[in-house]
């Protein structure tokens, strides 16, 4: 099959749970005072869920330029480390410019779906994969800008957890397949909990809209995973160590 | 400082914040990392990310514009719904649209029930 074409199909599913989350950050982005225009404008040059919704925040609120800068940066940082290892999964002699594309569209359900491929990742592939994503972002943006005075605070509300359920519908099944990843997300989620209600440690989650939290409970338990193997070979030595005494 | 007005810097501003923070890394790492943990730490980084965001954060995110207080009962159930229809490998689509409906049925319900 060709490359390109199976990438859009991969890709199909993404621009379809894109829609409804899209479709709260236009509606959000409108109450905020921001046109329809802006809102999509916003979305077709982010493609980054959380730091959109968070960078529209500041913007309202008349931040400065520099914490605008800090906290897309903090929010993001998850990119560049799913950026880092996107470039050990495609071939050393890819060109920049080709690399330059891919980059546009390096989102958490994207790269997932990426990382998640046994072989190396094409460029014909990885554009498919991202196109129709790019195009669900940018329209459900649109759509909930227009519909922004038609619905309910309510029916707002409950759209909101759309984005949540999509990464749980990414991060489960694999979690059930493999131990080690359900560790991995176990661990975070209770790292991400602690970092926003144990008093003293969560100032983390407080500054930067919750970006740092995000960010060290992340790191903290893909190290810990990461570690796991060094652990066992270190308590198998101690063992061993010990038979002989 | 950040303007409705002047909206078009802010904007021009979180795009390439944006865009730097992902083409730096692919576009300039060429080789291959070898250390065997470097590689695992990578393998799982999406997996904590994403689980770092959700979690608690979903149970805040039924919770409406301007309310007095978090909507804590339709984001739980809504949640466990996610959870178990993406444990039977539903596909992203279905568990979101799904566990938006199971909100707001919920969301209907609290007023009748209480």
């Amino acid at each position: 099959m060709n490359e390109f074409v199976r990438g859009l199909k991969k890709g199909f599913p993404i621009c379809l749970g894109y829609i409804p989350v899209s479709f709260t950050f236009g509606l959000i982005a409108v109450k905020m005072g921001f046109n329809p225009l802006e809102a999509t404008i916003i979305s077709m040059t982010n493609m980054a869920s959380a730091g959109q919704f968070a960078g529209i925040r500041l913007i309202e609120g008349g931040a400065p330029y520099i914490e605008l800068v800090i906290t897309t940066l903090v929010i993001n940082l998850r990119y560049m480390l799913m950026s880092l290892s996107l470039s050990q999964k495609v071939a050393p002699d890819l060109p920049f410019y080709k690399r330059a594309i891919m980059a546009f569209c390096i989102t958490d359900e994207v790269f997932a779906l990426a990382a998640m491929e046994k072989e190396d990742v094409g460029f014909p592939f990885f554009g498919g994969l991202m196109t129709t994503p790019i195009i669900g972002w940018t329209t459900g943006t649109l759509l909930g800008a227009v519909a922004s005075s038609l619905l309910s605070p309510m029916l707002q509300g409950c759209f909101g957890i759309a984005l949540y359920c999509m990464f749980i519908a990414i991060i489960i099944p694999p979690a059930r397949k493999g131990r080690k990843v359900a560790i991995a997300v176990i661990v975070s989620a209770l790292l991400s909990c602690i970092f926003k209600y144990v008093p003293g440690i969560n100032m983390l989650s407080k500054s930067g809209g919750g970006g740092w939290a995000i960010i060290v409970a992340a790191i903290l338990g893909a190290a810990l995973c990461a570690s796991i193997k060094e652990i066992k070979r270190f308590r198998r030595r101690m063992l061993k160590g010990g038979a002989h005494v | 400082m950040c303007s409705l007005e002047n909206v078009g810097i802010a904007m021009l501003i979180m795009a390439l914040t944006t865009y730097l923070i992902r083409v730096v890394p692919i576009g300039f790492v060429r080789r291959k990392l070898e250390n065997e943990w470097v590689q695992d730490f990578l393998y799982y980084i999406p997996f904590c990310v994403l689980s770092a965001m959700t979690f608690p954060d979903v149970l805040y995110s039924t919770t409406p514009a301007g309310a007095s207080s978090p909507h804590f009962v339709s984001a739980a159930i809504a949640t466990m719904v996610a959870i178990v229809l993406a444990w039977k490998d539903r596909g992203l689509v279905r568990v979101a649209l799904v566990a938006v409906l199971t909100a707001l049925i919920v969301e209907l319900l609290i007023p009748i029930i209480f």
